[in-house]
Parts: C-alpha cells; sequence; structure tokens
C-alpha cells in the first residue's frame, strides 16, 4: 500500500522515498491508535520498501515530532484492571511498539527522522531508531520519564548508548532536563541542524543525494555499523514493568493526568 | 557587559516579538504564562528561543516555579 490516510498517521512514497507523517492531536502523543497504524505501517513496509531508497518520519503538528507515550491513556487504561492484568496489559503494549521499533530500526532502507519542536520520551525513541536525525533549530529533545518514576520503555536507551557516549546518556536520563538542537548536534545526536520549518526540505533533499548510492550497499554498510540492541532491549522492557507497578509511579501519572495547570506537574 | 537590566529587556522585546503582543503591554514583574497566554509547550519554545539568542544552555529544571520575566532574566544572566 503506497499511500495510506490514518486517524493519526499517513504516509505516501514521493521519488522513492516513503514519506510517513504524523498527525495525532496534539503532538502525536503515541497510544493504541497509533501503535496500531504504526504496525499497519511496518507490514506494509516491506512491499513498500523494494522500490524505495529512503524513509523519512516527521509530523504535520505545529507543536512538535512528537511528545512521547499518551500517558493519559496509559494511566486511564491501567486504573480500573487488577495489577496481574494490569501488568500484562502493559507488557503486551511494550512487546509490540518494540517490534515497530526495532522493524524501523533494521529497515533496509536509509531512515531519516526529519524533526521540529517537542520530542520527548516516546517521540525521542521514535527519532532514535533512524539513522539520520535532521532536525529544525527550535527542536527539544528530552527524556522527561525519571520525572515520574520511570525510565523510557520504547527502546530509548540502549538505542541512545548505541549512538552516543555513555556520559551524555547519563545526563540525558538521570536529570530529565531538555536540550535545543544545536546541544543535541554537538553531542553526536543530530547529523543537521536546519533553519525553523526547513527540516523536513533538508530530509528530502538529503533521500535525494543517497538515491544516487547503491541501495544494497547502502544496507549492507547501515547493518555493519548499527546493530540492535537485542538485549539491552529485553533488559528494558522488564525493568520498566517492574518501575511501573510500584504505587510511586501510580501517584505521579494521576498528578499528571489531573493537572490543569499551564506547566503539568513534572517535578 | 549585559547587565540584569538589557538581559530583562532583550527577554521582553523577543517574547513580545515572538507572542506578537505589544512590548508595551509587558513588564517585568509579569507572570509571562498568564501575560503571553501560553502553556507548557510554548514555554518550552520560549526558552529555546531563549537560549539560541543568548547563546546559553537552560537546564528547564532550572526553571521550574518560574513564572516572571525578572526571575526568566536572572535565571539566564547568571549563564551569561
Amino acid at each position: 500500500m503506497k499511500h495510506f490516510e490514518g486517524n493519526t498517521l499517513s504516509w505516501q512514497v514521493v521519488d522513492g522515498a516513503i514519506e510517513l507523517l504524523l498527525h495525532r492531536a496534539p503532538c502525536n502523543e503515541i497510544g493504541t491508535a497509533t501503535l496500531i497504524e504504526l504496525e499497519r505501517f511496518v507490514a506494509a513496509l516491506d512491499s513498500m520498501q523494494k522500490d524505495s531508497h529512503a524513509l523519512i518520519i516527521s509530523s504535520a503538528r505545529k507543536e512538535g515530532f512528537c511528545a512521547g507515550a499518551d500517558l493519559r491513556e496509559l494511566y486511564r487504561e491501567s486504573q480500573p484492571l487488577p495489577l496481574a492484568e494490569r501488568l500484562a496489559k502493559l507488557r503486551d503494549f511494550l512487546e509490540r511498539i518494540h517490534a515497530v521499533m526495532n522493524t524501523l530500526d533494521a529497515a533496509p532502507l536509509t531512515t531519516i527522522a526529519a524533526i521540529h519542536g517537542v520530542t520527548f520520551g516516546g517521540g525521542f525513541e521514535l527519532a532514535l531508531t533512524c539513522d539520520l536525525i535532521i532536525a529544525d533549530k527550535m527542536s527539544r529533545f528530552c527524556f522527561p520519564e525519571l520525572r515520574l518514576g520511570l525510565i523510557p520503555g520504547f527502546g530509548g536507551i540502549p538505542r541512545l548508548k548505541r549512538d552516543i557516549g555513555n556520559a551524555v546518556v547519563r545526563d540525558l536520563l538521570l536529570t530529565g532536563r531538555s536540550i535545543n538542537a544545536t546541544k543535541a548536534q554537538s553531542v553526536g545526536l543530530v547529523s543537521q541542524v536546519s533553519a525553523e520549518g526547513d527540516a523536513l526540505r533538508v530530509a528530502r533533499a538529503t533521500a535525494a543525494q543517497l538515491k544516487k548510492f547503491d541501495r544494497a550497499t547502502a544496507v549492507a554498510a547501515k547493518h555493519f555499523i548499527k546493530p540492535i540492541p537485542h538485549g539491552d532491549l529485553r533488559r528494558e522492557i522488564d525493568i520498566f514493568c517492574d518501575l511501573f507497578m510500584r504505587p510511586a509511579v501510580d501517584a505521579a501519572l494521576r498528578k499528571f493526568v489531573e493537572s490543569t495547570d499551564a506547566l503539568p506537574y513534572l517535578p | 557587559m549585559s547587565t540584569l537590566e538589557t538581559t530583562t529587556e532583550e527577554v521582553l522585546t523577543l517574547a513580545a516579538e515572538h507572542f506578537k503582543v505589544p512590548r508595551a503591554q509587558l513588564n517585568p514583574s509579569d507572570d509571562f504564562f498568564k501575560t503571553l497566554g501560553i502553556n507548557s509547550l510554548q514555554a518550552l519554545d520560549l526558552l529555546t528561543r531563549l537560549e539560541h539568542h543568548f547563546h546559553i544552555e537552560l537546564p528547564d529544571y532550572e526553571l521550574q516555579g518560574v513564572s516572571d520575566f525578572r526571575t526568566l532574566a536572572e535565571r539566564i544572566q547568571s549563564r551569561l
């Protein structure tokens, strides 16, 4: 399927580049609806990649690329369940989103995240599956999960650890602070910084350049230098599930979900 | 050399221009969430613009509880 228009995302193939566009309001929070359509996308990748050389992931939301997991849905849907069912439902969601992320990570295409604005938590993790991150200068990256008593759960830390130095990983993870595109480029996370609003154009220009290269060579090079950290990814799911079941996380999520402040509760 | 007064003035000017509010309507003691009518995502946008403008890094946890322009300018000044 070369074209798809869903409730949370759409895709099309333009000049040999698959363009996946996130468009769920307010800022592409990843919940069940997005997961289902991402699963549909990775299933369709198999046929699309035969005639494509690149994948560009971007956002149609002016607020940013993606604000992360849909914490409101996570809280609302887990609350009524007994603990064992809550854990089973969470683990199922994590297994499914990891399967999507792993497929994107290993896709035999050169993948580019074209970023703007808020790129937090699960959104940051989605960007980290890509081979290149092209960010407009107003982008902001953050792993805020420790503020809620959690760690990132969509594969972020193993992928960040694969890509950049451990000291930077610790800084982002343990402080929960956000960094801008210039800082992200200086630590090696972002490959190119564009002018405001120009990341997608730069990503398309980059994809056009990649088209000149032999596809089999590009795929071989990618698989040689970008191993998927399967062991750490499995451990991440276990740690996330252990942390999630604590009452402190429940309380933090409730406070976040119930907040009506301009600056939602984040310690 | 920047002083707190010049830094505050630059913060007010930048906020007024970006959020399209007349500069004369903004005062150092104003709550910028209320005066600019912005939410948390727009506050992050303002933070990023300020970081670029002043060529600094300002961790967002330093702005926890900060809602007026003068205190925001003090935090920036401490990084210059």
